[in-house]
């Protein structure tokens, strides 16, 4: 049975619970009372880039709207502005909320898939857990192929005049292709992160078995 | 024997060849007048910025900055760390609240960093570069050293999200913190209002969704034009970089003609502490600062 299939067994219907238990600050949720400070606060929604901004989010999350929730590109909009936490009148910690839901959503294999910050935000996190530090050059590129290889050309011409000023500056080394900053004591931290992977979910599936 | 030290923590972006490089030469030429120690923590890594949740989760996140203070607390004991970066400093400091308040993630986090051979014993405290001026050195030991004041130079004070929210520096209001004017007014410079000065410049959306953060940077480079800026002051490499180098992206978009300097606040006090255009790191910028270097050229 698929991670996602388990949930959807273990809370049925239950989609607060279940946010409760399994998303990072989950447990806040229930706070909202639906002010709508946080989506007057988030300067993505006037563009506007939320399908639901966070108000609507966490009124659906209680409504159990689970697919609508996790597959909506909504919490991907999130620049983390941290604008809306120190508006919410309630304390909420919306910011790392949506985070949170956009991790699981991700975990889960029900967030959409060519969502570009979601494609992003694992190409940084690779990126820099690899040798500890971010490779600027690579993570660029990275995110420039993301369609593939003529895409990418397309893509890496549209920025050219942006990358020769950075060149210039001495802001962008080419040679960071070939290896580029690291820490030392990297077999340490692929070591530490493997262990914390492992405990973080041993703890969610305590949760989830209760 | 300097007059303060601590445990650095400059962050990726800053290093050799990397996108704030010229940040951490103004901040080295700064620290140098002020007689301010930085160490840098021995083989520091990535706080893994707040983009990092998707993939990297909650506590792998927390155990990359508890890896941090656990090298700076046996390399560095009783010295607090100090970030450059506003992602760095939010991120460290951020996972150092959650570990202090939670004894389940404390456990953890402890259990994981035992696979790199570190532990926790007390979490040092977490700066920012502007906490240590602003509180530990103070703005009289911060206008003593200047010896060519900035005058006649106006500048928009961007603050942004990061050093601001959520934690902020203290004192300060969330909607118009005020320490960034005052830090361009002890340097001699004028701070014009604007209404921009708190907005997002889209963060990492920059990147990957680059019509939304740029629709953001086109809102504040405007604003202060409007207001008669001439240079752009911020205390984040992020924000420096998306509102500076996107510039001629925004002018295709939407016809303007922005070229406006976006520069560090320790370039400016580089250059206003008598420092050289190259020690200021001016040599950086993609659209260049022509008054600045005009007056770090002068004897």
């Amino acid at each position: 049975m698929s991670a996602n299939a388990q949930m959807v067994a273990k809370y049925k219907n239950n989609f607060l619970k279940e946010v409760q238990e399994q998303v990072e600050m989950g447990e806040w949720v229930k706070m909202c009372m639906q002010c709508g400070v946080c989506s007057g606060s988030c300067p993505t929604n006037f563009h506007p880039g939320w399908e639901h901004p966070p108000q609507e989010i966490f009124m659906m999350i209680r409504a159990g709207k689970r697919e609508e929730v996790l597959t909506s590109p909504s919490m991907w909009m999130c620049t983390s502005c941290y604008n809306c936490i120190v508006r919410c009148p309630r304390k909420l910690p919306i910011t790392h909320i949506m985070h949170g839901l956009a991790n699981y959503a991700h975990r889960l294999g029900m967030a959409p898939k060519m969502q570009p910050t979601r494609h992003f935000a694992k190409l940084f996190w690779n990126n820099c857990v690899k040798t500890g530090r971010v490779n600027e050059l690579k993570l660029s590129m990275g995110l420039y192929f993301k369609d593939g290889f003529g895409q990418g050309i397309k893509n890496g011409m549209a920025m050219k005049d942006v990358a020769l000023g950075l060149l210039k500056a001495k802001r962008l080394n080419p040679f960071e292709m070939l290896g580029g900053h690291k820490c030392k004591d990297q077999n340490g931290i692929h070591a530490m992160l493997k262990k914390a992977r492992e405990l973080e979910e041993k703890r969610k599936a305590i949760k989830a078995a209760a | 024997m300097a007059k303060k030290e601590y445990a650095f923590y400059p962050g990726c972006s800053s290093q050799k060849g990397a996108s704030a490089s010229n940040y951490l030469t103004s901040v080295n030429a700064m620290c140098k007048t002020l007689d301010v120690k930085m160490t840098e923590i021995p083989d520091w890594n990535c706080c893994s910025a707040s983009i990092g949740y998707a993939e990297g989760g909650e506590l792998p996140r927390h155990v990359l900055n508890a890896r941090n203070f656990a090298l700076a607390e046996k390399h560095l004991p009783g010295q607090d760390i100090v970030a450059t970066c506003a992602a760095c400093w939010l991120g460290a400091r951020e996972s150092k609240e959650r570990l202090e308040h939670s004894s389940v993630l404390l456990q953890d986090t402890q259990e994981a960093l035992n696979e790199a051979g570190l532990n926790i014993r007390a979490i040092p405290e977490v700066r920012h570069m502007v906490e240590v001026l602003i509180e530990d050195l103070g703005w009289d030991a911060l206008s003593a050293p200047v010896k060519k004041p900035l005058e006649g130079l106006k500048f928009a004070g961007y603050v942004g999200c990061q050093t601001n929210r959520p934690f902020g520096i203290v004192g300060e209001n969330f909607e118009n913190p005020m320490y960034l004017d005052k830090l361009i007014e002890t340097v001699g410079g004028e701070a014009v209002p604007y209404d921009q000065k708190v907005t997002c410049c889209g963060g990492a959306l920059a990147f990957s969704e680059p019509d939304k953060a740029q629709a953001q940077i086109k809102d504040i480079v405007e604003s202060a034009y409007d207001h008669g800026a001439e240079m752009i002051v911020t205390p984040c490499p992020l924000c420096q970089a998306n509102v500076e180098i996107y510039q001629g992206h925004v002018n295709k978009k939407y016809g303007t003609k922005f070229h406006i300097p976006v520069l560090y606040y320790s370039q400016l006090m580089t250059v206003a502490y008598g420092g050289s255009a190259k020690e200021a790191g001016l040599d950086g910028q993609v659209i260049k600062a022509p008054k600045l270097e005009a007056i770090a050229g002068k004897k």
